[in-house]
């Protein structure tokens, strides 16, 4: 019994070794001139998932364990009136992002794993409160994706809004690889697009698709952590976590399919395949891909004079090497990949400051702010 | 033909009971696998190998096979600061998972009877129970 195991696994072995992978169109490289480094401004923080900044400067921060920290003269406030929060896997208080007009109505949007619902488990969440006093108030759950599951997988969560107001954001496959993604009568493995209340726009690619989740923009994703509006275009940029190589990055457009699973740069973690296609009719093709891959999370687009060398580049966490990758971008074509600030740590998240200065969140260490070299 | 029925029966049953002991540790580890799959895998790997540098390994790790007890509290509570495997130190961070005693359990008797890896006594729920942060 043992002789067949040991030679099932040696077949096994054999036919993952003949699955190749396609690298990546453009290697990254480490820079040899960088003009700029990083200084710690939030120190002693565990797994900063999300940040977003007040007009006064000073920064809200969500700890992944299920606590939002505002930052302000050097020191952390505990805000209290979260809802409750799942944490489980990769579940947890998870993004956080200020509405466009937050001067005027003082709204602030996060994501979180919740457990209401009749199942067991948890799944993605959308909220919005205020704050005021170091509490939050006037919660509104404005969304809440279905079943709830146990699986600690894929929660997605990145938020944004677009240049007409609209509210984005992500939710992974939750580990349901298979049923998911491609059904748009279930949640999970989409970008969703509300009006800033919640309710959903009738202009929305799904209104009227009998079953469909109308809050559906775009399906067929894997997990996605990065997203953000394009400084230049206002088109909504994210990027998503392959399983072993290709993560992807994307351009959002309504109604569209980015093919997980039938189409992937990517194999199982094993080595093993799960589809024979990287394209078909009908599914988008990503901007870019990355394998091997760098497990992205947080994406910022460089548009302020800090860094006028890094104008309209891409800049991408990598929780699994340790650095910051800016991509330059000509031509909707990856030209230029570099590794920034390398063994820095896990990185989490990446976001361009009402100052204009990038702030890089780093697990375990805290947030940085990358400035220019001292000569 | 009844008869025969009847003793095959009653051997089997004590053969069971005889393997009760490994059966539990059987379904454990498969349990286990599952949680290996959700919770670990895309970090430390499907060969146990981990990253270089970054994560550390599960196979044939020194700190897995002499730290019961550390492993344990590591996937029970998170783990954070230096740790030392086969000889290189690693300062990452990993968040608490959010396991039940079970599930960790479970994940422990996987990684730690899976690869190369062996371990005779059984991890049980009441043995994470204890383990304190």
């Amino acid at each position: 019994m043992t002789h067949i195991h040991s030679f099932l696994a040696i077949i096994l072995m054999t036919l993952s070794a003949c699955s190749q992978q396609t690298a990546s169109k453009v290697q990254a490289e480490t820079p040899t001139d960088l003009i700029y480094t990083i200084e710690l401004v939030v120190p002693d923080l565990e797994i900063p998932w999300g940040m977003d900044f007040l007009p006064d400067g000073s920064i809200l921060i969500t700890e992944k364990s299920g606590e939002l920290i505002h930052y302000r003269n050097n020191t952390k406030q505990t805000i209290s009136g979260l809802p409750d929060i799942y944490v489980r896997g990769q579940g947890g208080l998870l993004d956080i992002r200020l509405h466009p007009n937050y001067n005027s109505n003082g709204w602030i949007y996060f994501s979180f794993a919740s457990q209401e619902g009749p199942e067991e488990g948890g799944n993605t969440a959308i909220m919005r409160a205020k704050l005021n006093n170091n509490k939050l108030t006037d919660q509104e759950l404005l969304y809440k994706a279905e079943p709830n599951t146990t699986k600690g997988q894929h929660f997605g969560s990145r938020i944004e809004f677009d240049n007409e107001g609209y509210l984005y954001f992500s939710i992974g496959d939750r580990g349901n690889r298979d049923v998911n993604p491609q059904d748009i009568t279930r949640d999970c493995g989409k970008i969703y697009r509300l009006n800033d209340d919640g309710s959903i726009p009738s202009s929305n690619p799904f209104v009227g698709h009998s079953g469909a989740k109308q809050a559906i923009y775009s399906y067929g994703h894997r997990n996605p952590q990065g997203m953000v509006k394009h400084p230049e275009t206002g088109e909504i940029y994210i990027h998503e976590h392959g399983p072993k190589g290709g993560d992807e990055i994307n351009i959002i457009e309504k109604g569209k399919n980015y093919g997980w699973p039938v189409i992937s740069y990517g194999l199982n973690y094993d080595g093993t395949p799960f589809t024979d296609i990287t394209e078909k009719e009908g599914m988008e093709q990503p901007l870019f891909y990355w394998t091997p891959s760098i497990a992205p999370s947080g994406l910022s687009i460089v548009s302020s004079d800090k860094y006028p060398n890094w104008t309209g580049n891409l800049l991408v966490g990598s929780l699994k090497f340790s650095y910051l990758e800016r991509l330059v971008i000509e031509n909707n074509e990856v030209v230029k990949r570099e590794k920034l600030f390398e063994n820095t740590g896990r990185l989490r998240n990446v976001k361009q400051g009402s100052d204009g200065y990038i702030y890089i969140a780093v697990e375990g260490e805290g947030i940085y702010k990358i400035v220019p070299k001292q000569n | 033909m009844k008869s025969i029925i009847v003793s095959i029966l009653g051997m089997a049953s004590i053969f069971v009971f005889q393997l009760k002991n490994q059966d539990s540790l059987k379904t454990s580890i498969e349990r286990g696998s599952q949680v290996y799959k959700d919770f670990c895998v895309s970090c430390h790997m499907t060969y146990g190998e981990g990253i270089k540098n970054v994560y550390p390994p599960l196979s044939k790790s020194d700190y897995l096979k002499n730290n019961r007890e550390g492993s344990i509290k590591a996937i029970k509570f998170g783990q954070k600061g230096k740790l030392v495997v086969n000889g290189v130190t690693y300062n990452g961070y990993m968040a608490p998972l959010g396991l039940t005693n079970r599930e960790v359990a479970d994940v422990m008797n996987y990684i730690t009877n899976t690869w190369s890896n062996k371990n005779k006594t059984m991890i049980t729920e009441k043995e994470v129970a204890k383990v304190k942060k």
